[in-house]
């Protein structure tokens, strides 16, 4: 996990270790460059910390959000939830570019009972029928959490940032990455840029190599960062956020995360 | 103006001479000793060096398949796909036709061809991009200035799955 999440809760006065022991989460498409009339692209989805490696839990399917190129919501299809990975299929309907996201919007809360540590997660909704109002050491965090990836049929059409959370605005198309070239992506918090955030990129293929070989970069006053592509295959691109404007009246504070994939083709 | 067409126009002419304004490209596949050979995809175009203009020069696919299914590895011809096809409806619609067998082939774009047309003065690549199923992938570029001002010969040899490519074109 992040060493700049952990630094940062171990700076703060909501301290949560147990969250830097999370894996990672990702999706992997089959294709993200496709041409032709009848297009299928099939995703896995995994939980492990060796990205692209399914080696520890599938990925829940059920916050699933597919978004086609005129804005329309797709259905997954062949949805199957294995014991290391979930799979779906996608059929690609039209000319463009389609958002494939796993967005998840959640609480957390700990406290202790009777000198016993107490840990719940659910929805905001849940929240007051499942967490006492009052409690010793009751801290209440949401957490929000986009994992996502792109695929484009024919031509590429624009990718929007996401109005709510962390997200990406691709200054480079996302399917149109090549290696030794430079791409800049935007990274927004709740649709605006944003500033002096630290950007991991891992490359896959992690198993074949004895470094992890990551990117790290900041972005700049524009919220933007580049990269230039060191070598051609699929990276998995992270970031976190972490401040107290939350939509959840009982939450301290939020807890924000931002994964895609993306694949980078050789020249 | 289609490929087949420019080809027999082409073959009436000795080999590796320009016409006034023409280019010419001449292009060998190679034989490749392997299981299972199938025709490269080939595509060829003009490319500025900014890489704003963008003209098809001539594409290889299979086109017999039913509902222009050989459409589907347009994709493996990466460049070419990325900046050129998946810009079109119907990507070098007028330039495209069937796969060619291993041996040497001659393009010829005539100095009325449309992609020769309107073109902006500038520094060019002529592109060969080739992409064979179960096989690999290369890309040549040949310099080209435009417009022609004095006679032009390049002249490359791929390693992998082109041979020679030589460009000829005279003002």
């Amino acid at each position: 996990m992040k060493k700049v999440l952990a630094i940062s809760l171990l700076t703060t006065a909501l301290s949560l270790p147990t969250i830097s022991a999370a894996h990672d989460f990702w999706l992997l498409p089959s294709s993200t460059v496709l041409s032709g009339n009848d297009s299928w692209v099939t995703f896995d989805g995994a939980v492990s910390n060796d990205k692209f490696h399914f080696n520890h839990r599938p990925l829940r399917l059920a916050n699933l959000i597919i978004t086609g190129p005129n804005g329309a919501t797709l259905k997954p299809q062949n949805p199957h939830i294995g014991k290391l990975r979930s799979s779906f299929d996608l059929k690609l309907p039209e000319a463009g570019t389609y958002r494939i996201a796993a967005v998840n919007d959640g609480v957390m809360a700990l406290w202790k009972e009777n000198g016993e540590d107490k840990r719940w997660f659910g929805t905001a909704a849940e929240l007051a029928g499942k967490v006492p109002s009052k409690a010793d050491d009751l801290r209440i965090l949401q957490r929000g959490s986009r994992v996502e990836t792109f695929v484009t049929q024919g031509r590429p059409t624009p990718i929007e940032a996401p109005e709510s959370g962390l997200g990406i605005r691709p200054l480079t198309h996302p399917n149109d990455l090549f290696t030794n070239e430079t791409a800049i992506f935007i990274v927004t918090l709740d649709g605006r840029p944003l500033p002096n955030v630290e950007v991991e990129l891992v490359p896959g293929g992690q198993r074949y190599r004895n470094q992890i070989k990551e990117i790290i970069t900041t972005t700049n006053e524009n919220g933007e960062f580049e990269v230039t592509w060191p070598n051609a295959g699929q990276y998995w691109l992270h970031f976190e956020h972490r401040d107290n404007k939350t939509s959840v009246p009982q939450a301290q504070s939020r807890n924000l995360s931002y994964t895609a994939t993306l694949e980078v083709l050789p020249e | 103006m289609n490929t087949v067409t420019l080809l027999a126009l082409a073959s009436a002419f000795p080999a590796g001479t320009a016409l006034a304004g023409e280019l010419s490209l001449d292009l060998t596949l190679p034989r490749i000793d392997t299981a299972e050979y199938h025709r490269p995809y080939v595509a060829v175009w003009l490319e500025s060096d900014d890489r704003k203009v963008v003209r098809d020069l001539a594409l290889w696919y299979d086109t017999q398949m039913a509902d222009d299914e050989g459409r589907t590895w347009l994709k493996d011809l990466r460049q070419w796909w990325r900046l050129s096809g998946r810009y079109q409806d119907t990507p070098a619609d007028g330039v495209s036709s069937a796969t060619r067998p291993v041996g040497k082939h001659n393009i010829t774009i005539a100095a009325d061809a449309p992609a020769l047309q309107n073109l902006p003065a500038g520094h060019y690549e002529v592109v060969v991009e080739a992409a064979r199923e179960k096989g690999g992938r290369e890309l040549i570029r040949l310099p080209l200035p435009w417009p022609l001002e004095k006679a032009v010969a390049e002249q490359q040899n791929g390693k992998h799955e082109l041979g020679e490519i030589s460009l000829k074109a005279s003002p």
